[in-house]
């Protein structure tokens, strides 16, 4: 059924750190990884070692410069699919294939059913989805469904793989239906944004902006000023140098 | 967009088919047409085998035709599902008015009435296929109300194109109908360039600003991409036509689909049906060409909101 479940009360999703992510791209490949042999397996490539690579990847990082001058910076910016509430992918699925789960909001694809129109590619504005065109099947990030509910895997591994691997801590994942969780403390504190608030889809997933850039010494604790070294010149030192300077 | 050409003649042949139904199937009861069951099987299998190749193509695209008939279940919320339940339901009452105008050589009672439901659904089998685009918010070339109106005035001329030619071909000519053939073109040239002004001037609400949230810090550029190759996205929602090819291929929509259909249509009325019939076949293939034409624009000229993360600031 591709309409919409009413409003759940647990929202899982993803918050991105965009001030410390370093752009390393470990998610991406930590992803590939456990999702090429997870829910959706595999994550297709064609012509893998040819002149046109192509492959289907849940998480992509790009890289942007925002602003010029001080203000001006680079933002590593890491995009997966961020679970909207309001997710146009699913109402336009004219199969049944594409749904959101009303028990705890993560938005996935059924395989079986999805007769491949990427009709639903063509509705999410973040490009969230994308078509296996092996397998004739749409794909998407799946929250690693099968990490955060696998009761094989110990407590602490039970959360998505790109949140595992990040070795900046830049992905946290959470209830952010929860007032009271972390992920909802942290874009409360932080103030988390939603991407492309105009369109209406109401992300789950926030992202965090990067903080202001410090451009005094002592913001970072160092001293405010270095003080000037004190002249200690005598006539054989200097000779001494010379010497060395050779 | 990708311009698929399995898309495009999807939405062509499909439209001209449903455009030509509609207007046999009101005009044919009220007497308007010749009774001529040959006349009724020429017009009935040019509409039905248009539109049958329009759906057969739709599923072309597909990466499991075998399971399209899954389409048939979301039409509470799917504009493409709608159109598949429209577009099949509409066989029902359009074969009965051809059986009945074909075999029985009836158009009045039940018999005219299967055809004017058949027209009504046709027209809004039409209206759904629009919608199916109209209702993507993500390409500001397709999510605005010129889409709709747009359709039905392409699937009404080009109905009318291919009516006129066969009222013609069977030498039972009809100067009024030609008149309002040429009208129903000049009509569709006029939104058509309405459209075009209105995508030429305005502009996505989204930015890279909105996309990546870091407006706030100044104009946003892309550093470095994802990857090095294209992907499914790049290559679906990336497609970059040459602009000079653009304004060619708008210039040929111009004259194919509008202008000299309309000088010759309009032509026919006065022209003996020998001649007039050798014209509207040379209309019918110039006009089909154009809207070919104009349907690979609609594809090409669109711009995805996912290309704000690939370098482009607006959309």
């Amino acid at each position: 059924m591709t309409s919409l479940p009413p409003e759940s009360r647990k929202k899982l999703g993803l918050v991105i750190d965009l001030d410390t992510c370093v752009g390393c791209h470990a998610c991406a490949v930590n992803c590939k990884e456990w999702n090429t042999g997870g829910h959706m397996a595999p994550l297709t490539d064609l012509q893998a070692y040819g002149a046109k690579a192509t492959g289907v990847w849940f998480n992509r990082i790009h890289s942007f410069e925002a602003g010029t001058g001080e203000n001006g910076r680079t933002v590593h910016f890491p995009k997966s699919c961020l679970h909207c509430e309001d997710a146009p992918c699913v109402t336009v699925c004219p199969t049944g294939a594409s749904f959101k789960r009303a028990e705890d909001g993560i938005v996935l694809v059924n395989e079986d059913k999805c007769i491949g129109c990427k009709l639903c590619s063509w509705a999410c504005p973040y490009g969230a989805r994308e078509y296996d065109a092996d397998a004739g099947v749409m794909k998407k990030c799946t929250l690693c469904i099968d990490r955060i509910y696998n009761e094989n895997l110990a407590p602490e591994d039970r959360v998505p793989a790109c949140v595992s691997t990040c070795p900046a801590r830049a992905r946290h994942y959470g209830d952010l239906g929860d007032p009271d969780s972390e992920v909802s403390k942290l874009v409360r504190d932080r103030g988390g944004q939603d991407l492309m608030p105009e369109m209406g889809c109401k992300p789950v997933n926030k992202y965090l902006p990067p903080r202001p850039p410090k451009t005094r010494a002592a913001a970072i604790g160092a001293p405010e000023a270095l003080a000037p070294a004190a002249k200690v010149g005598t006539a054989i030192l200097s000779w001494l140098d010379k010497r060395l300077k050779r | 967009m990708h311009p698929a050409f399995s898309v495009i003649l999807f939405t062509t042949s499909h439209g001209a088919g449903y455009g030509l139904l509609a207007l046999a199937g009101v005009l044919a009861p009220l007497g308007l047409l010749p009774q001529d069951p040959w006349f009724g099987f020429a017009t009935m299998a040019l509409a039905l085998g248009a539109a049958t190749l329009g759906l057969a193509a739709s599923t072309f695209h597909l990466g499991h035709p075998e399971r399209a008939w899954r389409a048939y279940t979301q039409w509470r919320s799917s504009w493409l599902s709608r159109e598949g339940v429209l577009a099949t339901l509409t066989y029902l009452p359009a074969g009965l008015f051809g059986i009945g105008w074909v075999f029985a050589g009836r158009l009045d009672g039940v018999w005219g009435a299967f055809g004017v439901t058949a027209a009504f659904l046709a027209i809004v089998t039409v209206f759904s296929t629009a919608m199916i685009y109209r209702s993507l918010r993500t390409i500001h070339q397709w999510a605005n109300d010129w889409v709709p109106v747009i359709y039905l005035a392409n699937a009404v001329l080009s109905g009318a194109i291919w009516l006129n030619m066969l009222l013609l071909l069977f030498g039972r000519p009809w100067p009024g109908f030609a008149w309002f053939a040429a009208a129903a073109i000049a009509a569709g040239w006029a939104l058509k360039i309405a459209y075009w002004r209105y995508i030429d001037t305005t502009r996505h609400p989204s930015t890279a600003g909105t996309a990546t949230s870091l407006a706030a810090y100044g104009e946003v550029r892309l550093f470095e991409a994802p990857h090095t190759q294209d992907n499914y996205l790049t290559e679906e929602m990336g497609y970059r036509a040459r602009p000079t090819f653009v304004r060619r291929l708008r210039m040929f929509v111009h004259l194919a689909l509008f202008a000299v259909p309309i000088a010759l249509t309009a032509a026919t009325a006065m022209l003996p049906p020998a001649i007039g019939g050798a014209v509207m076949v040379f209309v019918f293939v110039l006009s089909g060409a154009g809207i070919l034409a104009e349907r690979w624009l609609f594809m090409a000229e669109a711009k995805h909101t996912v290309m704000l993360y690939y370098g482009r600031r607006r959309v």
